[in-house]
């Protein structure tokens, strides 16, 4: 797999295990919360991590990040060796990295000012002097849709909307390449998602960095707003990554049919079908042998029981990890078509 | 609203109100809506809305410093605000149960699932220790519990998110409740196990012929289970009708805003700007004069800012159908 032009991210197979248990005469384990991962961002373009719990795919944003080292892999950034930078220059490369948190009370120091929190970042990478500094903050401020009298306020003081604009304008203020989405809109209210997405969107475009996103949610919905490419996270696996249209209106890993057919108000007889046989989710802790799905999938068959599929991809660009895909007709949901 | 049979559960003028440093401040506002036997009834809201602390208030059990300021609740045509303590424990639990969205809070956690269903058993169903045992495992299996007979001795950290969330509906069901209040009961699952749970809470309510009152910001899920929908906003019910006239025609500009914003529309596609409501839910200590919504409302005219409209009639094909917003007063049949 090799990255296609105009890539700016791209992750190949990457690899990390916790230990877990042990103790209390456990034999102690390793888990491999993400096993085998590949995937590339386009510059300026969104790639979205879809997945439960369990998926890994946190873990994938922490490693990407370098907050957590891999066990094996490779990842490269803007054409460099980003597993394999001297810590100087590492440092000094992060500033084209930003990052969002789901929940932006605890991201937040609530005894720092909002100008003290959007200016971190530019003190740290010593960028612009300090009223370059204040004049940027109070551009980004604008950017993300706050008054200029918002500088001297404490996060306390802002609703959850606002405190996650304040999350945006931070993750931009060094004018970054790259940014990473870990659910940002998860814990905001339904009226107040639309707006921080449309935020989102508006910033890709008009930044002047043109910012690439890694998206990472569970919420379908969401995703097919923002993201022009998902990757499907099932047990540390992607099992499924392709154009968002294509891959929502004609799903290939039955996984992603699972997941489609669980979106709450999908009544339709396939739908309700689906949901029937799928039980509950293995735990990378107890991996089933062969494909990690098949305990819940309708169509497995004996080989999906001792062998795990290896990745086919379509001359599209599509790939999945199934022995027994869905057709590619999309006859499974007439509704999104 | 007929008289001669009474509903299940008939709430009129409910407020709850929390002290503030200028005054009681009203999070719940004269809130009025009735609940029919065997129904499912979505109360469907943001945060801030209300709709949480209206849930608690049937039974009497919103938390301090907060109380009820106003309004009656009847259930089976008893005043349960004239019920005294002892009736009152036997009314939670038993006639009408609870489901909250975190059951990790809301089951103990040094004991099994096991022993609390065989204490609500034996405390509101009046059982035997043996009776209860046997009936506790058997609540287990309806909720499809995996692995039933175990978990009987778990304790609930032991289980997955999806399994507590089976045990707790199991403790509810197991009073025997007429009602069953389930607040956001889904909303910390994952997607795919929400839909079993679901599906789960629907059949075991028509099996039962039990009414749920669901709280929940999801309209997904209101679409998915709910025969009729109430819309609450800053303290109030704004809209009310069967919930597929609901989702489909709204008829309070709020409702409307809510739907639009919903990045699940066909239309949706990467790029593509989401209709967003402008600003946020107003605190309950810094609500507007008038309609509570005008401030964000693209429909707003002088009237709303001034004064609180009431009930309007919406035409519809079926049930009760109404929504507190001026624009519908030309609506009136």
């Amino acid at each position: 797999m090799t990255a296609p032009p105009g890539t700016l991210l791209s992750v190949r197979g990457l690899w990390k295990s916790f230990g877990t248990g042990g103790g209390w005469g456990r034999p102690a384990r390793r888990v491999a919360a993400v096993a085998d991962v590949s995937f590339d961002v386009p510059a300026g373009k969104t790639l979205a991590l879809v997945g439960e719990s369990g998926s890994g795919k946190s873990t994938i944003a922490r490693l990407v990040l370098q907050l957590l080292r891999p066990d094996a892999g490779a990842v490269s950034f803007d054409g460099l060796d980003w597993l394999g930078l001297p810590r100087a220059e590492l440092n000094r490369q992060r500033r084209k990295v930003g990052v969002v948190f789901q929940d932006p009370a605890s991201s937040l120091n609530p005894r720092m000012t909002v100008e003290e929190i959007v200016s971190e970042p530019l003190l740290v990478h010593r960028i612009g002097t300090a009223s370059e500094r204040r004049e940027r903050v109070v551009r980004l401020l604008a950017a993300v849709g706050l008054p200029a009298a918002a500088l001297d306020k404490r996060p306390g003081e802002f609703s959850g909307g606002q405190r996650q604009r304040i999350g945006i304008a931070r993750a931009l203020a060094t004018e970054p390449r790259f940014v990473v989405l870990d659910e940002p809109v998860s814990a905001l209210d339904v009226s107040v998602r639309a707006q921080v997405l449309n935020l989102l969107l508006d910033l890709q475009e008009g930044t002047p960095s043109r910012p690439a996103y890694l998206f990472i949610g569970h919420d379908l919905g969401v995703v097919r707003a923002v993201a022009e490419r998902t990757a499907v996270l099932y047990l540390g696996k992607v099992v499924e990554e392709g154009p968002t249209a294509e891959l929502f209106a004609a799903p290939r890993h039955p996984y992603t049919a699972l997941l489609l057919a669980s979106q709450p108000g999908r009544r339709d007889g396939a739908s309700l079908a689906r949901r029937r046989v799928a039980g509950e989710p293995a735990s990378a802790a107890a991996l089933p042998p062969g494909c990690p799905f098949h305990p819940r999938c309708p169509s497995a068959r004996p080989e999906c029981r001792r062998e795990e599929p290896t990745e086919t991809v379509e001359p599209s660009g599509r790939r999945f990890r199934c022995f027994v895909p869905e057709a590619s007709t999309g006859n499974f949901s007439p509704s999104s078509t | 609203m007929g008289d001669a049979d009474p509903p299940l559960l008939s709430v009129r003028g409910l407020s709850v109100a929390f002290p503030g440093p200028a005054g009681d401040v009203l999070a719940v506002e004269e809130v009025s809506f009735d609940v029919g036997r065997g129904e499912v009834v979505a109360l469907v809201g943001e945060s801030g809305s209300g709709k949480t602390l209206t849930g608690l208030a049937l039974a009497r059990l919103v938390p301090e410093p907060g109380r009820i300021a106003a309004g009656t609740v009847r259930f089976e045509g008893v005043d349960v605000g004239s019920l005294g303590e002892r009736d009152l424990s036997r009314l939670r639990g038993g006639a009408i149960g609870y489901v909250f969205q975190e059951p990790s809070t809301a089951l103990d956690p040094v004991r099994t699932i096991g022993s609390e269903l065989v204490a609500v058993l034996r405390r509101h169903r009046g059982l035997g220790r043996r009776e209860a045992r046997a009936e506790a495992l058997s609540w287990l299996r309806r909720v499809a519990l995996p692995g039933a007979e175990e978990r009987l001795r778990d304790l609930p950290h032991r289980m997955s998110g999806g399994m507590r969330q089976r045990a707790m509906l199991a403790l509810a069901l197991a009073g025997g409740p007429r009602l069953l209040v389930a607040d956001e009961p889904t909303t910390a699952l994952d997607v795919t196990i929400q839909a079993q749970v679901l599906g789960l809470l629907a059949s075991l309510r028509e099996e039962l012929d039990l009414a749920v009152l669901l709280v929940t910001h999801d309209l997904g899920v209101v679409r998915e289970v709910a025969g009729r929908a109430l819309v609450m906003y800053a303290g109030h019910l704004v809209e009310e009708g069967p919930a597929e006239d609901v989702l489909a025609a709204p008829a309070h500009p709020y409702t409307r805003g809510l739907l639009a914003s919903l990045p699940s529309g066909e239309d949706a596609a990467p790029g593509r700007r989401l209709p967003a409501l402008e600003g946020s839910v107003p605190e309950p200590d810094a609500r507007p004069p008038g309609c509570s919504f005008a401030p964000r409302c693209p429909d707003a005219f002088a009237r709303c800012r001034t004064e609180a409209p009431g009930w309007y009639a919406v035409p519809g094909a079926s049930g009760t159908r109404r929504a507190a917003c001026f624009l519908r007063e030309g609506d009136a049949p």
